[in-house]
């Protein structure tokens, strides 16, 4: 792990309406480090995702992504940045109107304009092959499992070799032994690009897998940062209802 | 009840200066590269072939009652051949584009609502935009550039089969040779007959495209809003087709 800050979250606020969501947040993510940010539903996890790659913006604070303060970029610095920015959306997002190969080309093709035809094919091949989903190469998302649309979508993500991983709840939804093959698979991931991954989840599971570092987010403000081990030892009962469900 | 009519009004107004806003960002993108001329045209086959088995039957089965319903009246004047001359202006100048532009909305406006709506609802518009892609290129320019452009098409083919259909009417109760209909038909149009019905409907194409990606690109989270989506995109759009259509009637009155 390096000492270059690649996230860094400052006293961010969001309200939505009289709701506020986000209360002076302050969170780090280091090149190469894995951060799991644990909270139970609709403490607005999702909104620190969001704000990070500019799908929101913060009422206050600062959300300074590889250098650059997300707030403040121009929309084509913002396209820029998000080029290295890969998010796996809770429900893969796959684009149902194409096959998994043209889902996988889409992105490709746009960014990535001097591949050939056949660099092309390959770079979608050796991505789905990571994800176990080769030979459902020319299905369309609607003959997949919810297991294959989360590997699909995590093949589709880092064909872009993106600096920084964002992981929106990656097994929600999914049964205990496809959780731990989704977790085993950013683990891999993780190993084989280095990147540095910010990670949403309430499976604890999947944060002893694949966490560096825990931040626990309750009530729209971090309560707590450690490791796995450290937050098992917890005596706060807000923790240890994590480790009970 | 007073504060429930002034926050809907509110509401009205605030919608339509959004749609402004959303067609002012439609020309802003429109010529910007790239220029996804593929999606366009991708669009406009799939826009037109969707649009084009309940076009066809609308406008033969048009053309049919119209000569049908005209015969008795014309009749009593003893100007049953006149029947293709007063066909062909009510359905060039006005049936044809609005009818069909009607049955535009229904099927192109409620399909783009739909389909963008569910987009946003499964996170795919936000996939798009977190892979530096623009969704609003990709997905609503393309859409519109292509209504507005296929509408007009399929108006001239409706109209065509309106026609069609009103010889097949004509010689049901008499006898009219065809090329005797053509000339009739022909005869009866001029410049302002044409010109100015086929310029509004490139104003139709646009609505029904602009309102059925507005709705569904800012349809709110839930699968229950892609329906409403795709429902008031219907609405709106129709509401649209009639309203332009008033406005062009007037403007073409007092240009030609």
């Amino acid at each position: 792990m390096e000492n270059e800050i690649v996230i860094s979250l400052k006293h961010l606020k969001k309200s939505f309406g009289d709701f506020t969501v986000l209360n002076d947040v302050n969170l780090e993510v280091y090149r190469g480090e894995s951060v799991v940010l644990l909270g139970k539903s609709g403490t607005g996890k999702s909104v620190v995702l969001q704000n990070i790659v500019g799908l929101l913006y913060p009422d206050e604070g600062e959300v300074i992504v590889l250098k650059k303060n997300v707030p403040e970029l121009e929309e084509e610095d913002l396209l820029e940045l998000r080029k290295k920015i890969g998010f796996l959306f809770q429900s893969g997002a796959l684009y149902d109107s194409m096959t998994l190969r043209e889902n996988l080309e889409f992105p490709l093709r746009r960014h990535f304009k001097k591949l050939n035809d056949d660099e092309v094919n390959e770079l979608v091949k050796e991505a789905l092959d990571d994800v176990g989903l080769l030979p459902a190469i020319d299905k369309m998302p609607s003959e997949l499992s919810g297991g294959m649309k989360k590997r699909a979508g995590l093949a589709r993500t880092i064909i872009l070799q993106p600096e920084i991983m964002l992981y929106d709840e990656p097994t929600t939804g999914l049964d205990p032994a496809t959780s731990r093959e989704i977790s085993q698979l950013i683990l891999k991931m993780q190993e084989k690009l280095k990147v540095s991954s910010l990670i949403i989840t309430h499976d604890m599971e999947c944060a002893k897998l694949t966490s560096d570092k825990i931040v626990v987010l309750n009530e729209g403000k971090i309560i707590l940062t450690g490791t796995y081990e450290e937050l098992s030892k917890s005596n706060d009962t807000f923790i240890k209802s994590f480790f009970t469900s | 009840m007073k504060e429930n009519i002034i926050k809907k009004i509110k509401q009205f107004f605030i919608e339509v200066s959004d749609i402004f806003l959303f067609a002012g960002k439609y020309f802003e993108e429109v010529f910007k590269k790239p220029l996804e001329l593929n999606e366009t045209l991708k669009q406009f086959y799939y826009l037109g072939n969707n649009s084009l088995p309940l076009v066809s039957v609308t406008g033969l089965i048009i053309g049919l009652t119209l000569a049908i319903q005209l015969k008795p009246t014309m009749a009593k004047f003893g100007a049953e051949s006149l029947i293709p001359n007063t066909l062909a202006i009510a359905v060039f100048r006005e049936i044809g584009p609005v009818i069909t532009a009607l049955i535009c909305a229904g099927k192109m406006g409620s399909g783009i609502g739909a389909e963008l709506g569910s987009m946003k609802v499964s996170e795919q518009i936000a996939a798009m935009e977190v892979s530096s892609i623009n969704p609003f290129k990709y997905l609503v320019v393309t859409r519109i550039t292509a209504a507005t452009l296929m509408v007009p098409l399929l108006v001239i083919y409706s109209n065509t089969l309106s026609l069609a259909g009103g010889y097949i009417a004509t010689n049901l109760a008499g006898d009219m040779s065809l090329r005797l209909y053509w000339s009739k038909i022909f005869n009866s149009l001029y410049f302002e007959d044409i010109v100015p019905s086929t310029i509004k409907t490139f104003s139709f194409g646009f609505v029904i495209g602009l309102i059925g990606c507005y709705k569904g690109y800012n349809c709110s989270r839930g699968t229950e809003s892609v329906g409403k989506a795709a429902n008031s995109s219907v609405v709106m759009a129709s509401f649209m087709v009639i309203f332009l259509d008033l406005i062009a009637v007037q403007i073409s009155s007092i240009l030609f």
